[in-house]
């Protein structure tokens, strides 16, 4: 299973990674994208939407169903990925290349909520 | 309990990802599903489909009991091998499963329906069956592999030469019975996918070496997942999606399907089907394809000017690289007609089409935009 120690990762397969601007950005992990099969759509939050932590904020859908993502902390969004719009198979091909959205987190202290590799090891082997 | 077909081990050691379809442990893929649905729309791919169940129908009054038995009426088969799609319905015309029959006698047909209803079809049957001179037997000795695709039927050739001489004269919904080595083989020029192909019923224990024999010669193993957008491509019902025992073939796209040209005949539902057909304001069965931007699925509300109507199948089309449906639409609505549907708090734009999407790898999808 692929799963970089560097991030930080949520009980819903999201992957976060802090940037150095104060931001981070938020994907699925390689797990994720595994179970869910081929992606065809995404629909991803607007720049400049405030979003609570734990809530439905985008939604990847692949061939066989529709999965929410849940926003891993409150925050607002900056960025949008819409070259993975485009493009959603590349999700698939690397799904910690093809993030989603980058995100400033209301309270940086949030962050010390989130699992690590280890952590996130066990939640994606059940 | 959970049960596996004769294929079991071949898929898990190809690295299938399985899952339980209708009480079967059966492959979903074996990699990408959309790979392996381009690969039937562009050469040959293999399917499991040992789950359905396959019936020997024998006795004097088999033509008789399938007469009362199924809306479509097996009369019309003459021709030994011949194939038909039927509806078996309830008293209420409701749908208990759809089948195809095969005919090789007017005393001895095959009959293939459906895994999830097998039990409760065989039940049915055999009610049905007390009051004629028929025996019934289910065939689960048997495995069913269907290979589909423009160069399905070259590519089993190539795998079985043999079978060449028994099968090239086929034509598409006939089969022949083939004698190799003491076993009889079913194969048939049906399918589920819109392609040419055939579908193969052969003893249980000879699935496996049959498989690896139709890899060498370059089939790929697709699973249940292209099986659903190829079919939803090819604008055929899924049973208990589509249509169940609370819907009628009058209302699933499927009257073409209801035989009443003998008005002697008197099949179960038929009674139900005229009273619904003389109340009126029947509901359409028709295709969706999306404008905007998402993916249609199953039990998505579609809003239209005549009222509310309901999406029955919706996927993403890999061929046509966008969002398809078969949905049930009030009366009055149309082909070209532009609808809306709800996908969660957005509604997108639908133009309704005929519930063909693709047919031998072409789109039969002629107007998309808005």
């Amino acid at each position: 299973m692929n799963i970089p120690v560097n991030l930080k990762y949520t009980n819903s397969h999201e992957w976060v990674r802090l940037d150095a601007d104060g931001t981070i950005t938020v994907g699925i992990t390689d797990h994720a994208q595994e179970a869910l099969g081929d992606i065809v759509f995404l629909e991803l939050p607007e720049p400049g939407r405030t979003l609570e932590a734990g809530k439905e904020c985008a939604v990847v859908e692949s061939v066989k169903a529709a999965s929410d993502i849940y926003a891993p902390v409150a925050g607002e969004v900056v960025a949008r990925n819409d070259a993975a719009v485009d493009a959603p198979e590349s999700v698939n091909r690397d799904a910690y290349a093809a993030w989603l959205f980058k995100l400033k987190p209301a309270n940086m202290a949030d962050l010390d909520g989130l699992l690590d590799a280890a952590a996130y090891e066990k939640v994606a082997a059940e | 309990m959970i049960r596996k077909t004769p294929l079991y081990d071949t898929h898990v050691a190809a690295g299938a990802k399985i899952v339980d379809f209708a009480g079967w442990l059966m492959p979903i893929h074996y990699g990408s599903q959309i790979e392996e649905h381009h690969a039937v729309r562009t050469d040959a791919g293999m399917f499991d489909v040992s789950h359905m169940l396959g019936l020997d129908l024998v006795g004097a009054e088999s033509q008789a009991f399938l007469r009362r038995l199924l809306a479509n009426d097996v009369a019309k088969l003459t021709v030994p091998g011949k194939a038909l799609y039927s509806c078996m319905l309830k008293d209420d015309g409701g749908i208990i499963d759809d089948l195809i029959v095969y005919f090789f006698a007017p005393e001895k047909y095959r009959i293939v329906v459906n895994a999830g209803t097998a039990e409760k079809d065989l039940a049915w049957m055999r009610l049905v069956a007390a009051d004629f001179a028929v025996s019934l037997t289910p065939r689960r000795d048997l495995a069913m592999i269907a290979v589909q695709g423009p160069n399905a039927r070259e590519r089993f050739w190539a795998a079985f030469p043999v079978a060449r001489a028994a099968t090239v004269m086929l034509a598409p919904f006939q089969a022949a019975e083939w004698e190799v080595d003491g076993v009889t083989w079913l194969i048939a020029r049906t399918g589920y996918t819109g392609e040419d192909g055939f579908e193969i019923g052969i003893p249980a224990d000879q699935a496996p070496g049959v498989w690896q024999k139709l890899f060498d010669a370059g089939i790929r193993p697709v699973g249940l997942g292209a099986r659903d957008t190829l079919r939803l491509e090819a604008g055929m019902n899924l049973y208990g999606q589509d249509m169940d025992e609370t819907q009628n073939p009058l209302e699933s796209g499927l009257a073409w399907t209801v035989d009443s040209k003998d008005a002697n005949r008197d099949f179960i539902g038929k009674s139900a089907l005229v009273r619904r057909q003389e109340q009126g304001s029947l509901r359409t069965f028709l295709g969706l394809v999306l404008l905007d931007k998402g993916v249609l699925r199953a039990r998505q509300k579609v809003v239209t000017p005549q009222g509310e109507g309901e999406i029955t199948s919706g996927s993403f089309s890999p061929t046509l690289n966008r969002s398809i449906a078969l949905a049930r639409l009030p009366a009055g609505v149309a082909i070209g007609d532009v609808v809306q549907v709800e996908i969660r708090d957005k509604h997108l734009k639908a133009r309704v089409v005929k519930p063909v999407f693709v047919r031998h790898g072409q789109s039969q999808i002629k107007e998309c935009e808005p």
